[in-house]
């Protein structure tokens, strides 16, 4: 059998419990326990050999280049946590069985909590650090799904989500140091790494790594100052707290400290900060523990309280304390997860944990107390029970301290109180529940639990005091074992005996009991004292900072993104002035070699017109008719320019497109309402006047550099080879049909695409057609005026065969599809506006969307023609022929190719305006009904 | 057919859309729905293939037979082919889910989506910048036609935006173009690189502006800060599967970056090496930083989604500026990830604003939801994925970026922001998860459950996350090799004119 199946067994036995949920409750448990319990089974088989020393090992290779392999080890450290991650997971899965109502969908918790198992015992069996992360990163998930388990209750949903922010920030910490030391031995296997101690404590970055390690480590196991989500987890169904906060989440932080004592142990820097923070946490959670009248609260704290005892264990420079903190890993878990039981039975049967309230149990669940009563004295460090041995050891340790010099006396000291306030607080756990006169208002009578919820409790107390009389026999091999593998070696000698005489830390001991029944006793005063200081709740703080956080977000995404279009294109003006100024300020000189073309009258008289029209264009931009004038004389002239520097084929585009686009906003303003508001302030209007002057200047500044330069380019090899490979002298058409017909190809899809987006836009747009012009005038009766009608009838065949000249001559004089289609569209649109759409409907029976489907399938085809040749797309062939009275003429595949462009332009230009055109009348485009 | 694959991915869509717009397949739902369920298999299949055959070889197609660099190429390595898969896969799920109805609520929707698949597929396979224009635009007017697809305000609000911005950013483009061409005398891409190197200084100056002018216009396609602010509102407003086609939109903009600021203007430019670098990094980081901001502020699952893939673009741009283009190999696994990934989460957002009814995708208290465990249990997975935990992709793309970023100079700055914004992340997912799933009120709301292709459709991209993982020793493999060949081995002015010849 292979290592592999341990954490994938659970893994897989996540699935068991939702699928065997439907037949009934009993069952759903036991087929839940199969995957553990074979689990537990194997590592029971594992056992033997790796307390002789020899650790199991397997790989496989997983992702190599991220170095994550699926690598599962098991040492004495993983067998020692997979025992008690096992063990008590069986244990609770029972329980839970009895505890979970009929409302409670038992096979999500189950699944929940298997998952959560396997993905502990991920974390304790990994040999890889990135894969020990993404088990890590498991815990905090399912966990959050388990303490959300009541997800309508919006405690469980708070605790949750704090459980997880928190857990979860210290996992991402966790991640950047992992992948530091990974980066630093260079591997991300566990075994190497762990070999290369001294390498990773010399390295300057030692101190970033420590730290973030730390971090995850504290956040997980609720260290000070992180404390606060554990308490707040407490809203998870107590089967939940009673696994978590015993022996898996909380000890996953614990642990992580154990597996990298080896790594990260054993400087200045690590004793302080961790010794430090367990201190701190051990004395602050036994103090509040006291007071928490909430029975899950004050073992929460007393959780708190313990993993700070074990933090501080491992933060002290001896070898001995990591042998301690081991076996209190196990004592606490023992004796916590009985005691968490023990609160949730009482809770189940009574119907409250308010210790105001919980009075005098004893008499209804004498069973229950004194199984509880074991626990609390193990827990308060009572002898002949576990926990005694474990504080024993931990005050022979806190007597050997040196680490904060003169100071240092002041760990023991501490450490007896805060031991003090554990006995005082377990006491209070017992006195205040089972004894101290009668119930008060309990919801139910309390009484005994069913038999078998009581079973996982008499285990764990059984255990307890197992360990308590034979700790040698129950725990020695495996403690040492566990022990060799934190510290990497050699364990040092000790005793596991439950007399080691009269001497000092016994009498510590006595003192903590002494000192905790004082305590207790006095416990009036101190709750007065206490109730002095205003009550913070960490859920109400946490969950009000990220509101805050939240709030603050919000208003800045508000004031960011305001909505307004302006600003996002000043935005963008403003990276265009940033990213070209910068490099243009290096241009020592734009004059380039090339001789200037002479000035002339006529075309500086143009330049001038085009100036002062495209600013009357901005300026009258209110007056909308006015400002389409201007703009079309600013067309008009770049066509003429256009011509001047001897692109015919562009002036005739652009003189066809200009009218076109008028038209097309003509239609276009005559539906917008007829007014503009004054929109911008006059600062507003200066400071988008200085970036238009300042992007003009320098575009201007580029366009003249560019063109006064000489230029080697790739344009000769279209002029030397137009009419040898292309088959025509216009080398603008040859061009566009031939050496970049794909480029055409894509622009005709752009206009068919764009006549079918605006038809799209008009089918499902409800626009109110404006009774009147702006000044409250009615629109001419006269639509259609008779002369219009009669001259542009009569116009439409001369303007037709004009287009099909142009078609045909293209290849090689100006003109082609492109300029032909547009000559062919505007025609018929002169049609439309001559005589209105009723008349063009009963006679031009033409769907425009097919002419643009077809027109784009004819380029398509032709494209795709040359594949019968075994040419490349769009490879094209031309041959000349001769008939009799025509005479010799040139046959090409561009021909074709271009009345594709042809029909695609004339569909799509008539299926934009005619479409506008007719929202103006009673021929509104619809929605295509779809069958 | 095998020697014309690399310009089927173009063609192949067009061709179904143009037979869209004509009989028969013109006006009728069902069969349009059938052609394109068609279409995508063969597209599938041709993709596949050409990461096949492109694994072995760089493809170059010379189109009509013309030598480059006069005549159009399109060139498909390792990258490109991958972009296009990526594409198909992505486009599957979205047509999946808009089959169940949301094609129905306008017009063209199928011949348009394909027609903005063609432009995707051209945008990446082509090796001219000025063809390069020509796919960007086919993407663009299918993308505003698209986006208004549904109708309503907030659509033709956003397009507004959308349409404005773009259509200046288009003129920008243009004019770079022409600054190029002016300067360069080339339009196919390798032969600009080899131009490039052997500028003057005065002429390099005079380029430079038209390299960081594409930056600007490559920056505004990808949301790019400041140039952003169409991406939240467009995205959020868009009908569920146009949003989650969009996913795949920004990845172009950073498919160019990657191309022509990272490899043409790269390292080997001469005088105008690296010359968008230093704008990159600040921006990149700008965008990561107002993702998280924005993340965190969101009120709703859509505009929370339209914010990660505000920071998938800062994460990506990052990772490409690492020094040397080490995190070039861990950035496109990322981008394979969070692509499928938050095309799922658009999907996901829009089924549960629909079962919630009037509360809608917003993190206020609302009736359940009724699908809770199905819905619950992807948006868990999604969510798991965007936040990158195990055991979804999101985590694996995570660690190579930040393995790739380590030790670099720049890693406190990739680090910490890359981190801070995973932590965000988890506070704004928890946050939407227990608000969408967990708060309730009342009974159970009485609208219509998911129909069966809208769950498999999301299962369908959202299966990929895990994929990329368990097969991550190959996808990780690939997407290195990829980025090395990008960098390294896209092939030269003088391998692709032998490549036009021998046609």
């Amino acid at each position: 059998m292979s290592l592999f199946w341990i954490p994938l067994l659970p893994m897989i036995g996540t699935l068991v419990p939702l699928l065997s949920e439907r037949w009934g409750r009993s069952i759903c448990a036991l087929c839940t326990a199969i995957a553990p319990a074979i689990a537990l089974t194997m590592v029971l088989a594992y056992m033997p050999s790796v307390l002789a020393g020899q650790p199991i090992q397997q790989s496989i290779e997983w992702i190599p280049l991220i170095g994550l392999e699926l690598s599962f080890h098991l040492d004495g450290l993983g067998l020692l946590f997979s025992l008690l991650i096992l063990g008590i997971g069986l244990l609770i899965i029972l329980y839970a069985r009895y505890y979970l109502s009929d409302q409670d969908s038992m096979g999500r918790f189950y699944a929940y909590l298997i998952l959560f198992m396997a993905a502990m015992l991920g974390i304790v069996l990994s040999n890889n650090l990135i894969q020990l992360w993404a088990y890590w990163e498991l815990t905090s998930i399912s966990s959050f799904l388990l303490i959300g388990f009541w997800s309508h209750s919006s405690n469980a949903r708070k605790g949750a989500r704090m459980a997880l922010t928190v857990t979860g920030a210290g996992g991402l910490a966790l991640l950047a140091g992992l992948l530091m030391i990974g980066n630093i031995v260079g591997s991300y296997d566990l075994h190497t790494v762990l070999n290369s101690g001294d390498l990773i404590r010399e390295n300057p970055l030692y101190p970033v790594i420590l730290v973030l390690v730390l971090l995850g480590a504290f956040t997980k196991s609720a260290q000070f100052p992180f404390h606060f989500w554990l308490p707040h987890a407490m809203a998870a169904p107590t089967p939940v707290s009673a696994y978590l906060h015993s022996a898996t989440m909380v000890k996953a932080g614990i642990f992580l400290l154990a597996r990298f004592y080896p790594i990260l142990a054993g400087t200045e820097q690590w004793f302080l900060m961790v010794s430090l923070t367990g201190l701190a946490t051990l004395l602050l959670g036994a103090y509040i523990a006291l007071f928490k009248h909430d029975l899950k609260g004050l073992l929460a704290y007393s959780t708190i309280s313990h993993l700070g005892l074990i933090t501080l264990l491992l933060g002290m420079d001896s070898r001995l304390a990591a042998v301690a903190a081991i076996f209190h890993v196990v004592n606490h878990a023992i004796f916590k997860a009985s005691l968490f039981m023990a609160a949730g039975i009482i809770d189940h049967e009574s119907g409250s944990r308010d210790m105001r309230k919980l009075n005098g149990l004893w008499k209804y669940m004498p069973y229950t107390a004194t199984l509880a009563m074991v626990a609390a004295a193990s827990m308060a460090g009572v002898p002949l029970f576990n926990g005694f041995l474990s504080k024993e050891m931990f005050f022979t340790e806190t007597l050997d301290q040196s680490a904060l010099g003169s100071l240092s006396w002041m760990i023991p000291v501490l450490a007896t109180i805060g031991a003090m306030f554990a006995v005082a607080y377990s006491i209070r756990f017992i006195h205040d529940v089972f004894f101290n006169g009668e119930p008060i208002n309990l919801p139910r009578t309390p009484h005994e639990p069913p038999r078998y919820m009581k079973v996982p409790v008499e285990i764990l107390v059984g255990l307890c005091l197992l360990v308590g009389i034979f700790p040698q026999f129950m725990m020695g091999d495996l403690l040492t074992s566990a022990s060799s593998a934190v510290l990497g070696g050699a364990v040092p000698t000790y005793s596991l005996s439950i007399w080691h005489g009269f001497n000092l830390p016994f009498v510590m001991s006595l003192i903590a009991m002494g000192g905790g029944l004082l305590i207790y006793h006095n416990r009036r005063s101190l709750f007065r004292f206490q109730a002095q200081f205003p009550e913070t709740d960490a859920k109400l703080v946490f969950d009000d900072t990220i509101k805050l956080v939240i709030e603050k977000a919000a208003h800045f995404n508000g004031w960011l993104e305001n909505g307004s279009l302006q600003r996002y294109m000043f935005w963008m003006m403003f990276m265009v002035l940033a990213l070209i100024t910068v490099p243009i300020m290096n241009l020592n000189t734009t004059e380039g070699i090339r001789p200037e073309t002479p000035l002339n009258n006529v075309m500086s008289a143009g330049a001038a017109l085009l100036c002062i029209c495209a600013l009357a264009t901005v300026i009258w931009h209110r007056k909308r008719v006015i400002a389409l004038l201007m703009l079309s004389v600013v067309g008009l002239i770049v066509s003429i320019s256009f011509a001047i520097f001897s692109a015919p084929d562009l002036a005739l585009t652009q003189l066809l497109v200009e009218v076109a686009t008028i038209i097309l906003l003509l239609l276009a303003l005559f539906l917008l309402p007829q007014r503009t508001p004054k929109e911008s302030s006059p600062s507003r209007i200066m400071r988008d006047l200085s970036i238009s002057a300042v992007i003009g200047g320098v575009v201007g500044t580029i366009s003249y550099a560019i063109m006064t330069k000489p230029l080697v380019s790739i344009s000769d090899f279209f002029l030397d080879n137009s009419k040898t490979g292309g088959g025509g002298t216009n080398v603008v058409n040859v061009i566009l049909v031939d050496f970049r017909g794909f480029d055409t190809m894509g622009e005709i899809t752009v206009l068919g695409i764009a006549a079918l987006g605006i038809y799209k836009l008009l089918a499902q747009m409800h626009i109110a057609m404006p009774t009147s012009d702006i000044d409250g005038r009615s629109w001419a009766r006269d639509k259609h005026p008779m002369m219009l009608e009669v001259i542009s009838q009569g116009l439409l065949p001369l303007a037709l065969l004009v287009s099909a000249f142009i078609f045909l001559r293209g290849h090689n004089l100006p003109g082609g599809g492109f300029i032909a289609g547009l000559i062919t569209s505007l025609a018929l649109i002169q049609q439309y506006v001559a005589h209105g759409v009723n008349w063009m409907k009963v006679r031009l029976k033409v769907d425009y969307q097919w002419l643009i489907g077809s027109g784009l399938f004819i380029a398509l085809a032709t494209g795709a023609g040359s594949w019968l040749f075994d040419r490349p797309f769009l490879t094209s062939w031309f041959d000349y022929f001769t008939l009799p009275i025509i005479g010799k003429f040139e046959l090409a595949s561009a021909l074709l190719f271009d009345l594709g462009v042809y029909l695609t332009v004339i569909g799509a230009t008539l299926l934009i305006l005619a479409n506008l055109g007719k929202i103006t009348t009673g021929e509104r485009p619809k929605q295509t009904e779809y069958e | 057919m095998m020697q014309h694959l690399v310009v089927l991915p173009i063609l192949a869509p067009m061709l179904m859309a143009v037979m869209m717009l004509l009989p028969p397949l013109q006006n009728t739902i069902y069969r349009q729905r059938i052609a394109s369920f068609f279409t995508m298999l063969v597209m599938l299949g041709i993709a596949i293939l050409l990461i096949i055959t492109s694994s072995e070889q760089t493809q170059v197609y010379a189109l009509g037979g013309w030598q480059p660099p006069f005549g159009i190429v399109l060139v498909a390595d390792r990258l490109a082919s991958m972009m296009v898969l990526l594409t198909t896969v992505l486009g599957c799920g979205a047509l999946l889910y808009a089959s169940a109805g949301d094609d129905n609520l306008g017009m063209y929707f199928h011949p348009l989506f394909l027609f903005q698949l063609m432009g995707i597929n051209g945008a990446f396979l082509t090796g001219d910048i000025f063809n390069l224009f020509v796919f960007f635009e086919i993407l663009l007017i299918a993308s505003y036609a698209l986006l208004i697809h549904g109708g309503g305000k907030q659509k033709t609000l956003a397009s507004v935006h959308y349409v404005s911005l773009n259509l200046v950013g288009s003129s920008f483009f243009l004019f770079a173009l022409g600054i190029l061409y002016g300067t360069l005398g080339t339009l196919n891409i390798a032969d600009m690189a080899d131009a490039a190197s052997r500028l003057e200084a005065q002429e390099a100056v005079l380029a430079k502006t038209g390299v960081l002018l594409l930056l600007l216009v490559f920056g505004l396609k990808a949301a790019l800060l400041p140039l952003h602010f169409w991406l939240t509102k467009t995205y959020s407003s868009a009908s569920a599967p146009v949003a989650a086609l969009f996913a795949i939109m920004t990845k172009v903009g950073i498919y160019s970056i990657f191309r022509i600021h990272g490899v043409v203007f790269g390292e080997e430019a001469g005088l105008l090496a690296n010359t968008a670098l230093p704008w990159i990094w600040p921006m990149a980081i700008l965008t990561l930083i107002i993702g998280t901001i924005g993340l965190i502020g969101s009120s709703s699952l859509k505009v929370l989604t339209a914010n990660l893939v505000l920071i998938s673009v800062g994460t990506l741009l990052l990772a490409m500026v690492i020094p040397g283009g080490i995190g070039l190999g861990a950035a496109l696994y990322y981008m394979l990830h969070t692509t499928l990934v938050s095309g799922a989460l658009f999907l996901l957002a829009d089924m549960i604003g629909k079962q919630r009814g009037k509360a809608a995708d917003r993190f206020v208290p609302a009736r359940p939801i009724q699908q809770p465990g199905l819905l619950g249990t992807l948006f868990f997975l999604a969510a798991l994925a965007v936040i990158g935990m195990p055991p979804m992709s999101g985590f694996v793309g995570k660690v190579m970026i930040l393995q790739a970023a380590n030790g670099t100079s720049g890693m406190i700055w990739i680090w910490s922001v890359i981190l801070i914004s995973s932590l965000a992340a988890i506070i704004a997912l928890s946050r939407a998860g227990t608000n969408l799933f967990w708060n309730l009120c009342g009974d159970k709301s009485d609208e219509l459950a998911s129909s069966q292709l809208q769950i498999i459709a999301v299962v369908l991209l959202l299966a990929c996350s895990p994929l990329l993982v368990i097969f991550g020793a190959q996808v990780t493999e690939f997407t290195d090799t990829a980025a090395r060949q990008m960098l390294h081995d896209y092939p030269t002015i003088k391998a692709m004119m032998n490549a036009g010849i021998t046609q």
